[in-house]
């Protein structure tokens, strides 16, 4: 098990190497560090000089990929590529483009995102697999076509008017809770209700339209049918049988997700002001950081593989039968 | 009339041919042709059917482009600068008659004072009389809902009368297929149709065709004289965006997956097939691209393409060429950014299969890999494939409108659903509040999205051998 | 009802009460803070800089304008716009010498004079804020100038050194902030600018530039030693700025965050090792003498700005424009200011969210957005604004006022089509200029938050005219009193004229095709360019939208390969030079990286230009500036967008605010009410609870039956 464990983390780093080549690439296809300079230098009269000295002192003013000018291995150390890129896999995030030392802003941003995405998991969880089961349990009536109406209907509004229909209702008619802004410490709970809420009722509809999927499939296998012959209950056979066997793939499914819970939402963190990872990499996009948009992609590369592999470990955990070799 | 060919209708009429050959292909062979089968016959496959078609003739309608001859006095004539499509020559009227800023469903005036001067030189800030909706009446206020129950019923007649003549010559054509043997009067069919049983649900197909009939042209007998659903901010019909946006997402919807299939396909199955190195190379390609954020990979493509087209300025003259290829990048880009689920899919699958017995006598054979492949592999993965193929679709018309939020979505001169509802967003801040563009997008793709999910559900049942229970 | 469900009920109501004390539910702010004397405002986009040699951009402004003071700011409430003394004692006038160094009369020729020379006095006793850089210990030696790597263990913000100081400003600490702004690794926006015209500036550029490989201290000490010849310290109160020739604008930049003062011990604190990778900056901790202080600095959250207990003191005006005795704004008259203790600052990146706690009373001035100005403001029948009832009831009310900017759409003049001096091209762009209705632009876009322009030059500005003698005869008339625009048939013919026949251009015998480069940023483009393609379609014109990102647009206006586009200029300063330089030839975006984006040059302006721009305000200038105008405007290498109008909303309970388009350190002569606010807040703000019992209720409804039906189908299917 352990073996098998380091020999995943082994086969890692090509793959964070490819990733950061992918990023480095897009990136630069599309912003020239001379594009970069200016961003950082503002709108108004930027000289050329200026530009050429910014490049200089950030770095940007080597060549991108390959150095035909140095000698032996500096053709490739001596670039933007393996400069930026290498102190990455010992996790050095090094300073934004602005001069912000970007592994604390992570180590501060990530709190807020955990904040929001751990009760919007777990509560999600918890309401969708009931509403699922009980969907399941009157499978093929009315009440199965009605909820499925529903559950598309529910992932067919966009997001954004979650938000905005719950900052108007509970914060703006009925004075319940802050519409937006966050606080550290205790007063952070009344921030958190309404994004919650609206993280947990958004899912619902792509959410457990899925679980109803997973049981349905359970549900159609032989020893469901065996358990019935045996003349167990509906509800017997649903929690017993059917709930237990797709605990594999909610588990795997939900410890995937579990390691980029820390990424953050994009959208609804800056629609409530919430200081996350998420609106930090918007920001970072739109600002054309590219120390910080490279640090995070990183980030979540890492975080992507280290749940394929809790994924793998927690496999073994629900189902004896597998074995990592 | 010059025909026009943008690269996004090669690839509908390319999807098409693929379409009708596969049908062909599958009324050929038994094994395809059952789960089909079990489709039709089910009563929510019919009804999606008849709605998903709906959908399509109106995006087929939009892909036929050309551009107009127009006559100039003293120079040649020549052809306008404008690429229309069937479609716009069909809503000519409801693309021409704009209003100058927001008016809602069925109004008689705008929905923001201006200042109207009066005949006497004075300035009054009023509500001004729209140019075109509701233009007839003389007296609004009174006659307007009279005027407009009419012309529904007006609509509602005709649309009943096409029906009919529909259903009668269904009915017919289904009497004489099977009369061939053993004529078959009218009424007989009636009572087979409606007989409980296996057949077609005919009785259903036909009321929703009934229902989508009656409502297409009630709507289009009253949007030739209202704005049925409103004008957005710069006056132009809500109605005619919508419609135009149908074809932006069957588009995203279809091409998309038509455009990762091969790649999918090929690197799933070689994957599982070979294993070894070519395992190792094509997990290690999936699994390097599924750790970047879709949103950035999207993101990066589609402001690629706006560097190339600004260096490549000369070859898009015309605002619809832009607009196309980006949509075509667009759905490129998100099959790259979706095909990795679906490759893992078959890559699993071909490991499974490459170990049954019919495959490993087959190499023992001595059949070359190839061969192997097409005959047995692939085959007995096409159930998965049509799978992914519909349920993706509904998530991919959908992911379209969370793109435009974050400005990576189609091209912002495009009618989208996503454009409309992103534009939505600040109109629902308005106070008094504009819903009517927010409500139309939603409405025409929720029933799209319903349809698909719906139709889906129906083909996973009817495809997977696992599910095929007799419940 | 169960007795376990009570108790869950019960546990809500105690810990929601725990946790709002006896402020509104929705209070975004901790309960304690509900009744002091404190502002809250929000801002959109984290200030980028807060380092006075680089920020430049206005939300960076209105947190450095409070913090920092300049030598000379500009008057609260006198028009035209008009320079008072800050940090310095009075406002210098310069004295002129020749090449000889000869002094010269006020009204010498600008040929003659060879460099001019301000002195500047210090207002002596003014101190800086406290801050650990001028901490000393109690053997008089600095505490915190000489730290080690070690000695920075658990410090992680400026509030963690427990020691501050503070010690009187003084002359040197302008010499040393002219000097940084010459540091070449401190990329000033403004060194090219002024190395055109301090003496010496140049010379010391260069010579910072070989002390670039240093480390952070180095340049600190390097810096320190540095002579500038143009720039002399009298004594201890008193410096003089020499410049090069004549330049009567450089006033106005004495009244920018540039020439704050900066002392010495600041930098070199912020320069020590360990320091930048703690994120304490200059950049990020400022340190001023200014009314107030930044105490916190979380930009992903909030800024907090704190009364600086060191401030030397001023007083609030007691002169105004004749108007204003009545309006009350005079009601503080020679009072000290500050009022407010604190400001706070959220982060607000939507403006839905914004406009609705702003409506709570959560802030206590805000904007307008374009589609929540229907819900706040009616223009009544003459065309001026008056708020809505809703916000009457609340008590808000309504300033505005026309911005110092423009919005315009260039042509760019380098284009063979558009573009150059031919006679064609002009008629073509006059044609375009009268059928791009910037009215209804103003109308449908900006809510008639606008005035369309006559000419580069905003109301306020030296050189404007008002009424008939104002408007542009190219695109406009004057009729019943106002600027009427030219009819569409005027353009159409222009059109014809030009070789375009209802919009066929000969050569191709297809519609002319005129490419628009635009930046596609929010939802609501996709409106505007659709405005934007139905304005050409008028004269036939086919307009090829090419929508890019901002740095692709940048790059095209670098190179000159645009064709149309809509841009705006946000002025310095307010003299009419600042507009009319967009102009200059030499100024050229495609020749020099100027600012002149269509790329305008006509050597005849260019000449006036030159006469112009050394002038004192009066009839002569009046009479250069007209002719200017008339080029410009025969031209037309612009169409002459429009002025926005800042429109502002206050509550009740905020007094002083006023509008002043030049001014940002106005927060100083805020004044609160926060018993008034803290009484509406829970007015407007009581939670409304049936909702909950409701949705109990409704849960309650909903299980039970389902409940029921899980039952009995378990028992019909159980067989």
């Amino acid at each position: 098990m352990i073996a098998y464990i380091l020999r995943r983390l082994l086969y890692a780093v090509p793959i964070l190497i490819g990733v950061n080549l992918i990023t480095f690439t897009l990136f630069f296809v599309v912003n020239s560090p001379d594009d970069m300079a200016r961003m950082q230098l503002g709108e108004k009269r930027v000289s050329e000089e200026a530009v050429q000295f910014w490049k200089q002192e950030h770095g940007y003013d080597k060549p991108l990929l390959y150095n035909s000018a140095a000698d032996g291995l500096g053709r490739v150390t001596d670039t933007i590529f393996f400069e930026k890129s290498a102190r990455l896999f010992v996790f050095q995030f090094g300073s934004s483009d602005e001069g912000r030392d970007i592994g604390y802003d992570i180590s501060q941003r990530m709190w807020p995102s955990l904040a929001i995405a751990v009760p919007v998991l777990l509560v999600g969880l918890a309401f969708n697999v009931s509403y699922a089961l009980f969907i399941v349990f009157f499978r093929a009536t009315y009440v199965d076509l009605a909820s499925v109406v529903l559950l598309v209907a529910m992932l067919s509004i966009s997001s954004l008017f979650y938000i905005i229909g719950g900052q108007f209702i509970l914060g703006k008619l009925f004075h319940l809770v802050p519409i937006s802004g966050y606080d550290t410490g205790p007063n952070a709970w009344k921030f958190l209700i309404l994004a919650v809420i609206v993280g947990v009722v958004g899912g619902i509809g792509s959410g457990t339209r899925w679980y109803r999927t997973l049981f349905l499939e359970e549900v159609a296998k032989d020893y469901v049918r065996t358990a019935r012959a045996k003349g167990l209950g509906e509800r017997r056979v649903l929690f017993g049988h059917v709930l237990r066997n797709a605990l594999i793939p909610i588990l795997t499914g939900v410890v995937v997700v579990l390691p980029l819970l820390f990424m953050g939402s994009l959208i609804s963190e800056s629609f409530f002001g919430i200081p996350g990872l998420g609106s930090y990499t918007i920001d970072a996009i739109s600002n054309q950081d590219f120390a910080i948009v490279r640090s995070m992609v990183f980030l979540g590369a890492v975080l992507y593989i280290l749940g394929l592999i809790l994924t793998d470990i927690s496999y073994t955990l629900v189902d004896p039968r597998v074995r990592l070799q | 009339m010059m025909p026009v060919l943008l690269w996004t209708d090669a690839l509908v009429y390319l999807l098409l041919v693929v379409a009708i050959l596969f049908g062909i292909h599958a009324a050929r062979h038994e094994h395809l042709r059952t789960p089909w089968r079990r489709v039709i016959r089910s009563r929510i496959g019919v009804a999606t059917l008849v709605v998903l078609a709906g959908y399509a003739s109106v995006g087929l309608l939009d892909t036929v482009h050309f551009r107009l001859q127009v006559e100039h006095p003293g120079a040649d004539s020549s052809y306008g600068p404008e690429v229309l499509s069937l479609l716009d020559l069909a809503l000519s009227g409801l693309r021409e008659r704009q209003e100058v800023t927001y008016s809602a469903p069925f109004a008689t005036h705008l929905y923001v004072k201006e200042a109207i001067e009066q005949p006497d030189g004075g300035v009054v800030r009023a509500y001004p009389r729209l140019q075109h909706g509701g233009a007839h009446l003389a007296d609004p206020e009174a006659d307007r809902a009279g005027d407009i129950l009419a012309r529904a019923l007006l609509g509602s007649i005709k649309g009943l009368l096409v029906w009919a003549g529909v259903s009668a010559l269904a009915l017919w054509l289904s009497g004489r297929r099977r009369g061939e043997s053993r004529r078959e009067t009218r009424r007989e069919t009636w009572n087979r149709w409606r007989a409980p049983g296996l057949g077609i649900p005919w009785i259903t197909g036909l009321s929703v065709l009934g229902g989508l009939l009656v409502v297409s042209f009630a709507a289009a007998e009253l949007a030739a004289a209202y704005h049925i659903l409103g004008t957005d901010k710069v006056g132009e019909d809500v109605f005619y965006q919508t419609l135009k946006s149908v074809r932006t997402g069957l588009l995203i919807g279809t091409l998309t997956t038509l455009v990762m299939l091969p790649a999918a396909i090929l690197l799933g199955i070689s994957a599982g097939y070979f294993r070894g190195w070519v395992d190792d190379l094509i997990q290690y390609l999936y699994t390097t691209l599924n750790s970047i954020p879709g949103v950035l990979l999207i993101a990066a493509a589609i402001l690629m393409l706006q560097v190339y087209m600004s260096n490549h300025a000369e070859s898009f003259s015309s605002l619809v060429e832009r607009a196309d290829l980006r949509l075509l990048f667009l759905c490129l880009i998100l099959g790259v950014t979706s095909w990795t689920g679906l490759c893992r899919l078959l890559r699993g699958e071909s490991l499974k299969l490459r170990e049954a017995d019919y495959v490993q006598a087959a190499q023992a054979l001595g059949v070359g890999h190839f061969t192997l492949i097409v005959r047995h592999i692939l085959p007995n993965l096409m159930h998965i494939v049509i799978i992914t193929l519909v349920l993706d679709f509904s998530g991919l018309v959908l992911a379209e409108a969370v793109l435009s939020y974050v400005n990576i979505g189609v091209d912002p001169t495009m009618n989208s659903w996503g454009n409309m509802i992103n534009g939505a967003r600040l109109e629902l801040a308005r106070d008094p509040i504009v819903w009517w563009s927010l409500a139309a997008a939603f409405l025409f793709m929720f029933v799209l999205v319903l349809a698909a999910n719906l139709f889906a559900d129906v083909v996973r049942d009817a495809f997977d051998p696992r599910i095929r229970t007799g419940r | 009802m169960s007795r376990s469900f009570q108790t869950i009920l019960l546990t809500i109501a105690l810990f929601a009460l725990s946790g709002c004390g006896d402020s509104p539910w929705n209070d975004p702010y901790p309960s304690s803070d509900a009744q002091s004397n404190t502002y809250y405002s929000s801002f959109a986009e984290r200030p980028k800089h807060l380092d006075p040699v680089r920020s430049y951009s206005s939300d960076e402004t209105a947190f450095l304008a409070q913090i920092y003071e300049p030598p000379l700011q500009y008057h609260f409430l006198l028009r035209p716009y008009r320079l008072i003394p800050l940090s310095a004692a009075e406002v210098p006038v310069p004295s002129y010498f020749d090449a000889e160094g000869n002094p010269l009369p006020q009204d010498a020729p600008v040929a003659e004079i060879a460099r001019s020379d301000y002195l500047v006095r210090i207002k002596p006793g003014i101190r800086y804020q406290p801050h650990p850089a001028f901490a000393r210990g109690p053997e008089g030696g600095y505490l915190y100038q000489d730290l080690t790597r070690d000695d920075l263990d658990g410090i992680n913000r400026l509030a963690d050194f427990r020691e501050t100081g503070t010690r009187e400003l003084t002359a040197d600490d302008f010499l040393y902030q002219i000097k940084r702004l010459a540091a070449p690794w401190l990329h000033s926006p403004i060194a090219g600018l002024m190395g055109e015209y301090i003496r010496g500036f140049g010379a010391l550029a260069d010579e910072l530039g070989a002390a670039e490989g240093q480390g952070a201290l180095g340049r600190v000490e390097t810096l320190r030693r540095a002579r500038l010849s143009g720039v002399e310290v009298i004594d201890a109160h008193s410096l003089r700025i020499s410049l090069e020739g004549k330049y009567p604008q450089f006033i106005y930049w004495l009244a920018m965050p540039f020439f704050s003062p900066m002392p010495w011990e600041v930098d070199r604190f912020y320069a020590q090792p360990g320091m930048s990778e703690r994120n304490i900056q200059l950049d990020w901790y400022p340190v001023g003498t200014g009314p107030y202080m930044l105490s916190e600095n979380n930009p992903n959250l909030r800024m907090v700005l704190e009364r600086n207990p060191n401030f030397h003191g001023e007083r609030y005006p007691s002169v105004g424009m004749p108007g204003d005795a009545d309006t009350g704004i005079l009601a503080d008259a020679g009072k000290p200011i500050p009022f407010i203790d604190r400001a706070v600052y959220s982060l607000e990146k939507e403006s839905i969210p914004r406009w609705n706690k702003f409506l709570q009373g959560y802030y206590d001035s805000s904007g307008i957005s374009s589609d929540a100005f229907d819900q706040a403001v009616r223009v009544d029948a003459q065309g001026e604004p008056i708020l809505t009832d809703q916000m009457r009831a609340r008590g808000i009310s309504l300033l505005t006022s026309v911005e110092t900017s423009i919005y315009y759409m260039g042509f760019n003049m380098l284009d063979p089509v558009v573009g150059g001096d031919s006679e064609r091209a002009r008629l073509l762009r006059r044609a375009i200029s009268i059928a791009v209705d910037f009215e209804e632009f103003i109308s449908i876009f900006a809510n008639g938050r606008a005035l369309a322009a006559q000419g580069p030059l905003p109301p306020g500005i030296f050189g404007h005219r008002e009424g008939e003698a104002g408007i542009n005869p190219y695109v406009y008339r004057w009729g019943e009193g106002r600027p009427m625009r030219r009819g569409l048939d005027e353009a159409v013919r222009l059109m014809e004229r030009a070789g375009y026949p209802a919009g066929v251009d000969p050569e191709t015998g297809r519609a002319l095709a005129i490419n628009y480069e635009a930046v596609a940023t929010g939802p609501d483009d996709r409106a505007l360019m659709n405005w934007m393609r139905k304005q050409f379609a008028k004269l036939g014109i086919e307009l090829v939208i090419r929508s890019t990102d901002y740095n692709r647009f940048r790059e095209k206006m670098r190179n000159g390969t645009g064709q149309v586009y809509m841009w705006g200029w946000n002025a310095d300063y307010p003299d009419p030079e600042n507009f009319l330089f967009l102009f200059y030839g030499p100024n050229g975006k495609a020749r020099s990286q100027g600012e002149n984006t269509s790329n305008y040059a006509n050597p005849e302006f260019d000449r006036l230009f030159d006469a112009m721009k050394y002038m004192d305000d009066g009839p002569e200038r009046q009479a250069l500036l007209d002719r200017m105008l008339e080029i410009v405007r025969a031209d037309a290498p612009w169409v002459w967008g429009f002025f926005p109008k800042a429109f502002s909303l206050h509550h009740r309970w905020l007094m002083n605010a006023h509008p002043n388009q030049m001014a940002n350190n106005t927060l100083k002569y805020r004044r609160l009410d926060p018993e008034l606010r803290a009484r509406m807040r829970h007015a407007w703000n009581a939670p409304v609870t049936w909702p909950l019992w409701l949705l109990a209720a409704t849960v309650a409804l909903l299980v039970l039956p389902a409940w029921w039906m899980v039952r009995r189908r378990e028992r019909s299917t159980a067989l």
